[in-house]
């Protein structure tokens, strides 16, 4: 009660990237592109490319979650997310690079016909074609290559620009000391939020939705956003507690584990009320175009993985989260978190496969390998900026509020 | 002085009872309870409270809603009445999801809210019972049992130096509002 406890931590301790986790993701990088190179050369360019595009999807998704976790911690001036707010803040500083490489294997998959061929073919829209296709036509003036990769480019560069922002401010902070930075991190946070609340689905609408354009659905926008931010919270759990067991953070305590792990069971929960809410509105209308989506996903080729995701991202969270004990659990909540992370993956999986490879869908070297890559560029990337500042904003109006923070 | 039923020690700083507390417990002297304005952090730890077993109470409630709206929906849509809508199966469970969530939630709510009152005696038109007026408003008390303390003039010397304001020996147990 009332007494400081800045003199037990080390806030100068910065965050040391060597060793053996530096050695484990830059083979996981090498292993990535090995196994990219494996599917260029082994005639699999639209299997590689869909795999791509799902992982520097999922990869953006995790680093703009981060951004958007800052941002919501100033909007809503919480004081218990102080001590750890530099772990979502490396995650944002990570976007711009993530950013840049979703735009260019957007941009490569687009050009090369190995994805969005579904709109992005000769003919399409033009009536004297024998591919002319009446739906895509009328879809043209939205969904045409140049207004794509525009909208597309001017997004990330908004959530790019408001995330090194937010983390500029932050850094300012440490130097100056005093309110100015924090109150301009709120309003800075306050329009980022308004942007990103009303691109975001429009982004998954480009990238994923649109990958089966015939089909469309106003929920998949939100549906994106639940497992973008459920899978963000997953990745700054884990990074939390593997910082804390290897001696960092010392001042977080069960606590802030608690309310991380309120927010992973909240959000699995949201997740599966916007899954469902999207998949009841399309089974009870039953109108053709709409259920072409779920019929794809319901034949044999798919539904294992339908009901498997279903269990491992609402049921298996709903039932090891519940009590007050397993969130406050390093244990439980480091394997809840990787549980999740490769729950979303099927979700993702699931979103991009049935309409891009269908029944010529694989789960081997390419799916695993790519997705160690991605993962190790993302470790890489974001531990090397995390090691550039120190652990703790020490400035920060709430730093004291964080460290005796007790639920 | 064997009218005394309790004592109150009456603190105007939650720093000034939590030591209060130390000093009673290191001379094995059994708090009864203390009552606050305020929720303070820590105290639960301090004076040994158990933690609430209103989560389970959520959970059969909310389970008991689940169940509820499947017997329900199941006795009017399959077996009593069933109808043919828009060609689906009588028994539709994607159909049975959404009122089973929201009965689970009502439930929840009720059951909780219920079980928050009846343990807490609080009812409408019941008035509430509580040991002192103050520590609704701007005193932090802690209350001893005078039954269970031999000494009564040690319980008040101690109260005093950890910075009692005011040392009450109450006769009744509870003053209430009315």
């Amino acid at each position: 009660m009332g007494t400081n406890h800045t003199t037990k931590h080390n806030f100068a301790q910065q965050f040391e990237f060597s060793g053996k986790v530096k050695t484990w993701s830059v083979l996981a990088v090498l292993l990535g592109a090995g196994a990219v190179a494996y599917g260029f050369y082994s005639g699999h360019a639209e299997r590689t490319f869909a795999n791509l595009l799902l992982m520097a999807y999922y990869f953006t998704c995790v680093c703009a979650a981060g951004a958007f976790f800052v941002a919501l911690q100033y909007v809503a001036q919480a004081g218990w997310s102080a001590g750890l707010v530099r772990i979502p803040q490396a995650f944002a500083k990570v976007l711009p690079i993530a950013s840049l490489v979703l735009i260019g294997i957007v941009a490569a998959g687009l050009y090369s016909h190995n994805l969005y061929h579904h709109w992005h073919a000769d003919g399409l829209t033009d009536p004297n074609s024998p591919h002319y296709d009446p739906i895509i036509a009328g879809k043209a003036v939205y969904l045409n290559v140049p207004f794509f990769l525009t909208r597309l480019v001017v997004f990330l560069g908004i959530y790019s620009f408001f995330a090194l922002a937010l983390t500029k401010l932050s850094n300012r902070e440490d130097l100056e000391g005093g309110l100015n930075s924090y109150k301009k991190s709120i309003g800075y946070s306050a329009v980022f939020l308004v942007i990103f609340g009303f691109t975001t689905p429009i982004w998954a609408f480009d990238t994923i939705m649109s990958l089966e354009a015939h089909w469309f659905s106003t929920m998949f926008g939100w549906y994106n956003f639940a497992a973008m931010w459920v899978s963000g919270l997953c990745a700054i759990t884990l990074t939390v507690i593997f910082l804390k067991r290897s001696g960092y953070l010392t001042w977080i305590n069960d606590s802030h584990l608690h309310d991380l792990g309120k927010f992973i069971f909240a959000f699995s929960i949201f997740w599966t009320y916007v899954w469902f809410a999207q998949f009841l509105l399309i089974y009870y209308a039953n109108i053709p175009e709409e259920t072409v989506y779920f019929y794809k996903r319901w034949e044999p080729e798919f539904k294992p993985w339908f009901w498997l995701n279903i269990v491992m991202n609402f049921v298996s969270p709903l039932l090891i989260l519940m009590t007050r004990d397993a969130k406050r659990k390093e244990s439980v909540l480091i394997f809840v978190s990787i549980f999740l992370l490769c729950g979303h993956w099927l979700d993702y999986y699931m979103m991009v496969m049935p309409g891009t490879v269908g029944a010529e869908r694989g789960f081997g070297i390419i799916e695993v390998g790519t997705a160690i890559g991605f993962a190790g560029l993302f470790v890489f990337l974001m531990l090397t900026s995390l090691s550039k500042k120190p652990l703790v904003p020490v400035n920060h109006p709430f730093l004291e509020e964080s460290l005796n923070h007790h639920i | 002085m064997s009218k005394t039923k309790y004592i109150l020690g009456h603190f105007a700083d939650p720093d000034e009872m939590m030591h209060g507390i130390d000093k009673l417990q290191e001379n094995n002297i059994p708090v009864y309870d203390v009552f606050t304005p305020m929720p303070i952090h820590g105290i639960e730890d301090k004076l040994g409270v158990k933690r609430s077993r209103l989560p389970i109470a959520a959970f059969c409630f909310g389970a008991t809603g689940t169940l509820t709206a499947f017997v329900m929906i199941y006795y009017m849509l399959v077996y009593d009445w069933p109808m043919n809508i828009g060609g689906k199966p009588a028994f539709a469970i994607p159909d049975f999801v959404p009122v089973m969530f929201e009965l689970t939630v009502l439930f929840g709510a009720f059951g909780m809210v219920g079980t928050f009152f009846f343990k807490n005696h609080l009812f409408p038109g019941r008035a509430p019972r509580v040991m002192d007026l103050r520590a609704t408003n701007d005193r932090f008390i802690i209350a001893i049992d005078a039954q269970e303390v031999k000494d009564a003039k040690k319980v008040d010397s101690l109260l005093k130096d950890a910075g009692a304001v005011e040392v009450l020996h109450n006769e009744r147990k509870y003053v209430s509002y009315e």
